[in-house]
């Protein structure tokens, strides 16, 4: 019998029961939770007289709705005043930790759970959002669910799943100098194709995986989905250990390293087999940019915007020319040429303090161009917090960044930071969706480093344009 | 959730791809803690403009969205399904769909019937040429038929869910009849220690 993959270890160490006929139904070790996804979840507990099974195995956060203006500014927005003080009320009335906006812990729920140590590897972790596969950086099963399912595992703190099949994602040597994790990510997700993924949970491989960060791998399970995954894994190794230790919510002293061991096993099986296999030449990669309104729209950024003549498939032909329609571009336009707007550094896909401290070295000593508005919104209190320790925020500041407070901000647009219509920029989160950012917004997805280095030219740019 | 055995009605073609589920409902309307009126957001971005096929006169009241391959990826926002299900809509049929849309659907009822391409194409054409067609989604038998064209067409689904959407049964009590397995699991279960961070009781435990 041939080996098991590490999806299929976890998978089975979860399962409560496996009737005939139905779904699995899955235990879930933490469930996270944050403001918008839950008030429905929670009402329906209330009508139907349901209780929080776990609650010390859920934990909330404000993070989507919060201003990232100064704590002490009140929430102007009434609708969102009341979104957060709601989640804060029903964590009270069922007995679930929360981490409200100022808190010392909050943050964007992906940045937090890994910070704290919440997310450790062989978990099933699941919340209301589709970016729960960044967890599985850690060798953790982590899916987004929507709020039925929220209210589900509440009441249950199990969840009935289908199996997915597995896939493994080897990225195969290494990835040429200046090619971050966020432009292995977007060459994935291009390769895959926004569904290419669908049904499958990823498993992230090979050399150009293994040397990277723990928020690298977080930054490319991060975009899962963004392929049509639900999930995306990468095995335990040292890197995940020590990311780990110390941190409050694992086990401290030698009951660390009891732990640690344990978590070792977290990997497939050398002789494991997987539903579909897909091998990327790492040294193929190169800073990308996404030209058009879906994450797999993605060319390198000294190349040029393609044309709906380089489709031959009616439907891509098709949705290119929306695409380019929608973003204001002509086919054959350098990317380098093409100025932006707004820069925005943030979001659970790269706010963390690498991507702070990579985005800060390429800024340093420079200056943000006149025409460009570039905000700096780090993930959480305690990524803001080291990065203050660091001088981060005074080299962004003398740069002529913004240096704002923790939250999912121009992500999605749902509290003040927003594009306005026509507008465009250059984002290190993970979705350029049409009005993603606010309406009418021109979203072009690229890595903190040359986010920054874009900011400092008015223009799409690298690094090395600015730092040499 | 209310028992779907047999739907009928009209079918609007959307005839887009890659259709979101920001697009189905803008963050803009995620702020409300209410699970009702969302279908006032539904495609808003699109809505303005009178062109857009939902503004058509010959479509209104349709019960039934056609759509393009890939609907409902992204974000695993439920208000998508809320708003779709506000307006009216009580089918979707597409070439493919978000997985996790894909989930929220069922657990609300909304019919989801994924046909290959070419099909969903020539129901477009069927209802493009007469708005008024009647379609139906037949979901005790897996077909959908569009009678006055002689058009039929089997689909899949699998057999919890169409169990589920025939019987109008809820998930959460579906699941609590398995209390005892539950129990039996988190007993002998090492689960992973959380206890730095917050108590049994919730309690921060963090500084
Ligand atoms: S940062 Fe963006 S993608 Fe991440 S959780 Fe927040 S809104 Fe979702």
């Amino acid at each position: 019998m041939s080996g098991k993959t590490l999806f299929k270890k976890i998978w089975d160490e979860h399962v409560v029961a496996s009737p005939e006929g139905e779904p699995t139904l899955l235990y879930i070790d933490l469930h996270l939770v944050h403001e918008v996804t839950s008030p429905q979840a929670f009402d329906g507990l209330r009508l139907s007289h349901r209780t929080v099974r776990r609650p010390d195995r859920t934990l909330a956060t404000a993070d989507h709705n919060v201003p990232t203006d100064p704590i002490s500014t009140p929430v102007k927005d009434p609708v969102s005043r009341r979104q957060l003080e709601a989640l804060e009320e029903n964590c009270e009335e069922f007995g679930i930790t929360v981490f409200p906006r100022g808190h010392e812990n909050q943050g964007i729920v992906h940045v937090i759970g890994p910070e704290l140590g919440v997310t450790q590897p062989g978990m099933t972790i699941v919340c209301g959002d589709s970016h729960t596969s960044t967890h599985g950086a850690f060798g953790a099963l982590a899916f987004g669910i929507g709020t039925s399912e929220v209210e589900h595992v509440l009441a249950t703190q199990t969840l009935p799943q289908q199996q997915a099949k597995s896939m493994s994602v080897t990225l195969e040597g290494k990835a040429p100098v200046g090619v971050s994790a966020k432009d292995i990510a977007l060459g994935i997700v291009s390769r895959l194709g926004t569904g290419g993924g669908a049904g499958y949970v990823i498993e992230y491989r090979g050399e150009a995986i293994r040397e990277l960060s723990m928020e690298g791998r977080m930054t490319i399970c991060n975009m899962s989905i963004e392929a049509g995954a639900r999930a995306g894994l990468v095995a335990v190794d040292d890197t995940t250990i020590a990311y780990l230790r110390n941190r409050p919510g694992v086990p401290q002293g030698e009951h660390f390293d009891e732990t640690a061991a344990r978590w070792r096993s977290y990997v497939s099986d050398d002789d494991a087999i997987f539903d579909k296999e897909i091998v990327i030449d790492a040294s193929d990669l190169t800073p990308f940019v996404t030209w058009g309104t879906n994450p797999a729209q993605v060319v390198a950024l000294s190349g040029n915007i393609p044309s709906p003549d380089d489709f031959d498939d009616a439907d891509e032909k098709n949705t290119t020319m929306r695409s380019l329609a929608y973003m204001d571009l002509e086919p054959g336009t350098q990317v380098r040429s093409i100025p932006v707007d707004i820069v925005f550094i943030g979001s659970c896909t790269n706010s963390r303090i690498e991507d702070l401290r990579a985005a800060a070295h390429v800024a340093r000593g420079q200056h943000v161009a006149g025409s460009v508005r570039a905000l700096v919104v780090p993930g959480s209190h305690r990524v803001k917090k080291q990065a203050e320790e660091e001088g981060l925020d005074a080299i962004f500041l003398a740069a002529g960044f913004e240096w704002r407070e923790p939250g999912c901000s121009m992500c999605l647009g749902m509290n003040p930071d927003q594009l306005q219509p026509g507008q465009r920029c250059a984002s290190t989160s993970n979705r350029n969706f049409e009005g993603r950012q606010g309406r009418g917004g021109r979203t072009h997805l690229v890595s903190p480093v040359v986010a920054a280095a874009t900011a400092v030219k008015g223009r799409f740019a690298t690094p090395d344009e600015v730092l040499s | 959730m209310k028992p779907v055995r047999i739907l009928e009605g009209r079918a609007v073609p959307l005839e887009r791809s890659d259709v979101d589920t920001d697009q189905i409902i803008p963050s803009d309307w995620l702020k409300r803690v209410e699970r009702t009126g969302f279908g006032r957001g539904l495609f808003s971005e699109w809505r303005d403009d009178p062109g857009f096929v939902l503004n058509d006169q010959r479509y209104v009241g349709a019960n039934i969205l056609i759509a393009g391959p890939r609907f409902g990826t992204g974000s695993s926002r439920e208000h998508a399904v809320w708003a779709l299900m506000d307006y009216g809509f009580e089918a979707i049929i597409a070439p493919s769909f978000g997985d996790i849309f894909r989930n929220n659907s069922s657990k609300q009822g909304l019919v989801i019937v994924q046909l290959p391409p070419q099909d969903v194409e020539e129901l477009n054409t069927l209802v493009r040429d007469d708005a008024t067609r009647l379609v139906v989604v037949d979901v005790d038998n897996l077909r959908v038929e569009v009678p006055e064209a002689g058009w039929q067409r089997g689909f899949d689904l699998d057999a919890m869910t169409r169990e589920r959407l025939l019987n109008g049964w809820d998930d959460i009590g579906l699941t609590l009849r398995r209390e005892a397995a539950i129990t039996a699991y988190e007993k002998g279960y090492a689960a992973p220690t959380l206890s730095g961070v917050f108590d049994h009781e919730g309690h921060t435990l963090v500084p």
